[in-house]
């Protein structure tokens, strides 16, 4: 029985880390979608979505078999229920991709160095705890999670100067404003805002995976102290389980 | 009969409960083996521990320690200090016919007497002295309702107690180790002989006896321990390897050799 409940959460991991591929491989085209101008590759991200749902769909059926078949306890249980946690932060993930790949070929920023640098340094950052997240998911390591975690706060930084920043654009082009400028504006702000969502849901998928490390639930302020939980978790060691 | 609603100790309140049982340096040696390795553990009182472990761990050897049960087996010494309500157990004051009063077992196979219902319920009573019918029949009816046996019983009281099925004989059993008005019941493996509709019945009557008595179980089955008990004792090879809240052992577990057990990676 053991062994046959071990099987089926390695499929299970297995399962989990083919959707994160698929949901980073998503958010990766639709930017590149949007920066390039490349609706094919967009129309490519849209429709592949759907696989992505019903991944979920797959991934979440798989938890309940387990959890219905064997009541897994302490490590697997604590598995199983992050697993069908940041299932769904992963299908909203793919979501944000749909909205970012929607504005391929309707943004240019070509005239606008300091929106693309900032747009793409948020990118990269939430592309980047999209990235270890997963990672600290798949290696289920607590201090990569909670620097993920950490990293939030920088990207809602530059969430905010992006918006910042297109405000002041807009009253520095006061009479050259045109309505198709404002609508390219308003979408990249609309691809910031998908941005910062994915951050948020990386560091939903990190807490995640720290409850699944640790056992203790980060949510809520518990978090703010990160010193105390790197000491907490050096100590633990090999006893931690 | 009205029952209290169960009150969920947190942890940091364990520590101000009432003790039942109070173990310190337990060992138990049958011969020149060791079976029980110097254990220290606190039973609270009006809750159910639950005793895990693999076979021969020792959580049996332990339990029979709190009745002195153990002192019935040629070659067996028990060592170490245990208190049952603040009193020591092997003090010679202490007269084993009150601690077996004041301590009730219950076995794995259900044992009823080849008498009637009644007679099984009113056994322990009568040994005891009490021969006034009227109190008797209190007595007994009272523990069939405590066990949830008296609605299928009441009518036939006189039939033999033989004739019931196997979980109706268990409960026939507890309802038997109640009537002589114990505060802490152990239970050996009370379930593992019955069917799941039995065992299910068996598990009811432990959470409504909770509020009312200490009750110690052992069970091999590890579900049974996460849903029935507030605390859990794990044991390894004679020794105690995690005392801890049942909610808490069966999710988060304080040392890996427990999260191994419980999530079937050894054993």
């Amino acid at each position: 029985m053991t062994k046959h409940m071990l099987h089926a959460l390695d499929r299970l991991k297995e399962r989990v880390e083919e959707l994160g591929r698929t949901v980073q491989r998503a958010v990766a085209d639709s930017l590149q979608s949007v920066m390039t101008r490349d609706e094919t590759l967009a129309v490519r991200v849209i429709e592949g979505d759907r696989a992505i749902d019903l991944a979920e769909v797959e991934v979440e059926e798989e938890c309940l078999k387990v959890l219905a078949l064997h009541q897994p306890v302490a490590t697997d249980l604590r598995l199983l229920v992050g697993v069908l946690k940041l299932n769904n932060d992963l299908e909203r993930i793919g979501d944000l991709a749909v909205n970012i790949a929607g504005n391929a070929g309707k943004i240019n920023l070509d005239g606008d160095p300091r929106l693309t640098e900032i747009l793409l340094r948020l990118a990269g950052r939430s592309q980047d705890m999209l990235h270890q997240g997963l990672d600290s998911l798949m290696r289920q390591d607590s201090q990569l999670a909670l620097r993920v975690c950490a990293a939030d706060d920088d990207v809602d930084h530059l969430y905010s100067l992006f918006r910042s920043t297109i405000q002041d654009t807009l009253a520095a082009d006061q009479g050259a404003r045109s309505l198709e400028r404002i609508e390219c504006l308003m979408r990249a702000i609309s691809v910031s805002r998908s941005l910062e969502r994915i951050a948020d849901h990386a560091t939903n998928i990190a807490e995640d995976v720290i409850y699944m490390a640790t056992g203790e639930i980060p949510r809520h302020g518990a978090l703010r102290d990160l010193r105390v939980w790197k000491d907490r978790d050096d100590r633990a060691g090999d006893q931690s389980c | 009969m009205e029952l209290m609603k169960p009150q969920v100790i947190e942890r940091a309140a364990l520590e101000e409960t009432e003790t039942a049982v109070l173990a310190t340096g337990v060992e138990v040696w049958y011969g020149p083996a060791r079976s029980v390795h110097g254990i220290d553990l606190r039973i609270p009182v009006r809750r159910v521990t639950a005793f895990i472990g693999p076979s021969g761990c020792g959580k049996s050897t332990l339990l029979r320690c709190f009745n002195r049960m153990n002192d019935l087996i040629p070659d067996c010494r028990v060592k170490g200090r245990i208190e049952v309500h603040g009193k020591d157990i092997h003090a010679p004051e202490t007269a084993l016919e009150d601690l077996r009063r004041e301590v009730g077992m219950v076995f794995q196979k259900s044992n009823p007497f080849s008498k009637s219902i009644y007679d099984n319920v009113a056994y322990g009573p009568r040994v005891h002295g009490q021969s006034e019918r009227q109190q008797l029949d209190g007595i007994v009816e009272t523990c069939l309702k405590r066990v949830a046996l008296w609605d299928e019983v009441k009518d036939r009281l006189k039939s033999s107690a033989l004739d019931l099925s196997g979980g109706q004989q268990q409960r026939l059993c507890i309802a038997r180790a109640l009537a002589v008005g114990p505060t802490v019941l152990l239970m050996d493996e009370p379930a593992s002989a019955l069917d799941p509709r039995s065992t299910s019945r068996i598990e009811d009557l432990i959470t409504e006896l909770r509020d009312l008595y200490t009750i110690v179980i052992v069970t091999h089955n590890m579900q049974q321990a996460a849903r029935v008990s507030d605390y859990t004792a794990f044991l390894y090879e004679g020794n105690l390897i995690e005392f801890n809240e049942t909610r808490r052992l069966f999710t988060k577990p304080e040392h890996a050799q427990t999260n191994d057990y419980i999530t079937g990676r050894f054993g």
